[in-house]
């Protein structure tokens, strides 16, 4: 197809605008990786823009010292992978009853779920309810309160019925039962879907600092984020430092890391497992968002 | 009649009571952590008390949400609710759609995928880490922009823009921008590569230029999808952000332009433990926004779409 010029211009334009806003996109995370290789006094001094200036590990090692930050991205670990697992379960679970055209009250049930969509009790009656349950400050208020997402179960009930019937029939008349049917058939052959939404709620899990900020005031539960975020809040990397003498030591002789670069290195390891795994797994979450975007 | 239905119904329930033992575990969590807190809300209407609890209590009507409306931060915080709604909803909305729209002009198909890994990666870092980056490229001493500004001679001192009130809104809108801009353009996308191809040559046949086509026939083609999205956003429109406007406000000199409701929830709320005044501001926003979603939808009825 031949282009006009005005067109030609158009499309000029486009592709500068597009590189444009890739730097833009990259550049701020780049720069955080820069600073948290460069030596903390020298990224004092500015202008530490593309390239570490004065290289140096020492930012990483220090961080990599503190027991406080070891112990949160641990407790992040544990929560990732527990919170996923048991909420990818349960709401599929639920989704897969839900497909079902013959449940008993579908439709009531559907209602109760989509009400929660669009109306909820608000931060404070969550708030007492969780601490009526006694469940501040443990592990499972990480986990628990958001093991069903009614959006994923629809997500995963869109698949489930697009499933082929025959695919379940055979099985029925073998005399398999629904939980047979489910574990065996339709879980293995949904891998896409739940690889998705395994995908988002692990992000979830992985970047939520909130929960860990209301519910939880002891030190060796805080999640990652949450930890990150009372670090960057109240400047206190020089007091993350001092629980170790190590650091302390690197700080009183040399004075070569900062409350920049350790925070800088910081918020690098809390976010390069996810960074690392979403190239991956693009094609699958394109898919997933597509399917969660469909009207019923 | 009624005794005649009641036993079949009871005997179709025992006879799936697998499917239905699917089922239950879902409801029991939803009823759990969604519908009881709903309930707690009848704690706007009271005066709470730590130890009474919400059983003994005294009422006290409306007088949470009065005080809320008499309050010296009342129109501060709803021109801020509003005012930041607004903008997210004129610029943080339609930028994704912009995106999808050139993205569909590039042909190189490496090229295009470039950006769109890129433009998806801070979808998928998390607020703090955000904040920590913007606080980062902001910095006086040795922040890029301040670093940029000087050797280009634009400014003669360091600009501490994170602790200029009237400079927030702006920060706060472009973050939003750049966190959400490549992930929101997926679905727009796909709904531009789902138009029928025969339209575009056909308007090419009669001379239509390239943005032509995307004023007469793309942005047609997909506004069902937008109208969509326009619902949900209305409908969210009172809550105007919260976790990126907590983070990004830590000042709190900028408060008189950062101050949402949610945020006056959280502070008032947890921060100062006035249970129920808090609860009331909460449940005066929920009600709004259940009104506002409900109006949208009925007129985007008018053109044929839909939520429900």
């Amino acid at each position: 197809m031949r282009l006009s010029l005005g067109d030609k211009m158009m499309q000029r334009t486009i592709y500068l605008l597009l590189i444009l806003m890739s730097v833009i996109m990259l550049y701020p995370f780049w720069n955080a990786l820069v600073i948290s290789f460069n030596e903390g006094s020298d990224t004092a001094l500015g202008g530490v823009t593309l390239w570490p200036r004065e290289y140096t590990l020492e930012n990483y090692y220090i961080v990599f010292q503190d027991h406080r930050l070891l112990n949160s991205f641990f407790i992040t670990i544990l929560r990732t992978l527990s919170g996923t697992a048991l909420s990818v379960f349960f709401t599929a679970l639920l989704a897969y009853g839900m497909a079902k055209k013959t449940l008993l009250f579908r439709k009531q049930y559907m209602v109760f779920f989509m009400i929660t969509m669009f109306f909820s009790g608000g931060l404070i009656p969550s708030y007492m309810l969780i601490r009526s349950l006694g469940m501040l400050d443990t592990f499972w208020v990480l986990v628990i309160p958001s093991i069903i997402s009614v959006y994923n179960m629809i997500v995963i009930r869109t698949f489930f019925s697009a499933l082929p019937d025959g695919l379940e029939e055979s099985a029925k008349i073998d005399g398999c039962s629904n939980y047979g049917i489910f574990f065996r058939i339709v879980l293995p052959v949904s891998g896409p879907v739940l690889a998705t939404i395994a995908l988002f709620t692990a992000v979830g899990h992985w970047n939520d600092w909130f929960t860990g900020a209301i519910y939880i005031t002891t030190d060796d539960l805080l999640p990652i984020q949450t930890l990150l975020r009372q670090i960057m809040n109240s400047n206190i990397m020089t007091e993350i430092g001092s629980s170790n003498a190590i650091a302390l030591d690197h700080m009183n002789r040399n004075r070569t890391v900062t409350t920049k670069s350790l925070t800088m290195a910081t918020m690098m390891i809390a976010t390069i497992p996810i960074i690392l795994t979403y190239p991956f797994l693009q094609k699958y979450f394109v898919k997933g968002v597509l399917i969660g975007s469909l009207k019923e | 009649m009624k005794a005649a239905v009641k036993p079949s119904v009871w005997k179709k329930l025992t006879n799936q009571l697998d499917l239905q033992s699917m089922v239950w575990p879902g409801i029991i969590f939803v009823a759990v952590f969604s519908y009881i807190p709903m309930y707690g809300v009848v704690m706007a209407f009271q005066q709470y008390d730590i130890f009474n609890g919400m059983m003994e209590s005294p009422w006290v009507g409306f007088m949470n949400f009065r005080m809320f409306f008499e309050a010296p931060e009342f129109w501060n915080v709803m021109r801020n609710t509003i005012v930041i709604s607004l903008l997210k909803l004129v610029i943080t909305f339609p930028a994704p759609i912009l995106l999808a729209l050139m993205l569909n002009e590039v042909g190189n198909m490496a090229f295009k995928r470039f950006v769109q890994t890129v433009s998806y990666l801070p979808y998928f870092l998390s607020w703090v880490i955000v904040s920590g980056l913007v606080f980062s490229l902001l910095s006086v001493d040795n922040g890029t922009v301040n670093y940029l500004l000087e050797r280009l001679n634009l400014s003669q001192e360091p600009v501490n823009f994170l602790a200029i009130p009237e400079y927030f809104w702006s920060i706060l809108v472009s973050v939003n921008v750049w966190k959400e801009i490549g992930f929101g353009s997926i679905v727009y996308l796909a709904a531009i590569a789902g138009v029928d191809p025969a339209m575009y040559e056909a308007a090419s046949i009669d001379g239509a230029s390239r943005f032509k086509q995307i004023y007469l026939i793309t942005l047609p083609s997909i506004s069902p999808v937008i109208i969509i999205f326009m619902i949900l956003a209305i409908g969210n429109l009172l809550s105007a952000g919260f976790e990126d406007i907590l983070l990004l406000a830590t000042n709190p000199i900028l408060r008189p332009y950062s101050d949402v409701i949610d945020t006056y929830v959280y502070r008032v709320g947890i921060l100062n433990a006035r249970f129920s005044y808090a609860t009331a501001v909460g449940l005066f926003k929920a009600v709004i926004s259940v009104i506002l979603l409900v109006t949208a939808n009925k007129i985007a009825r008018r053109a044929d779409v839909s939520l429900w």
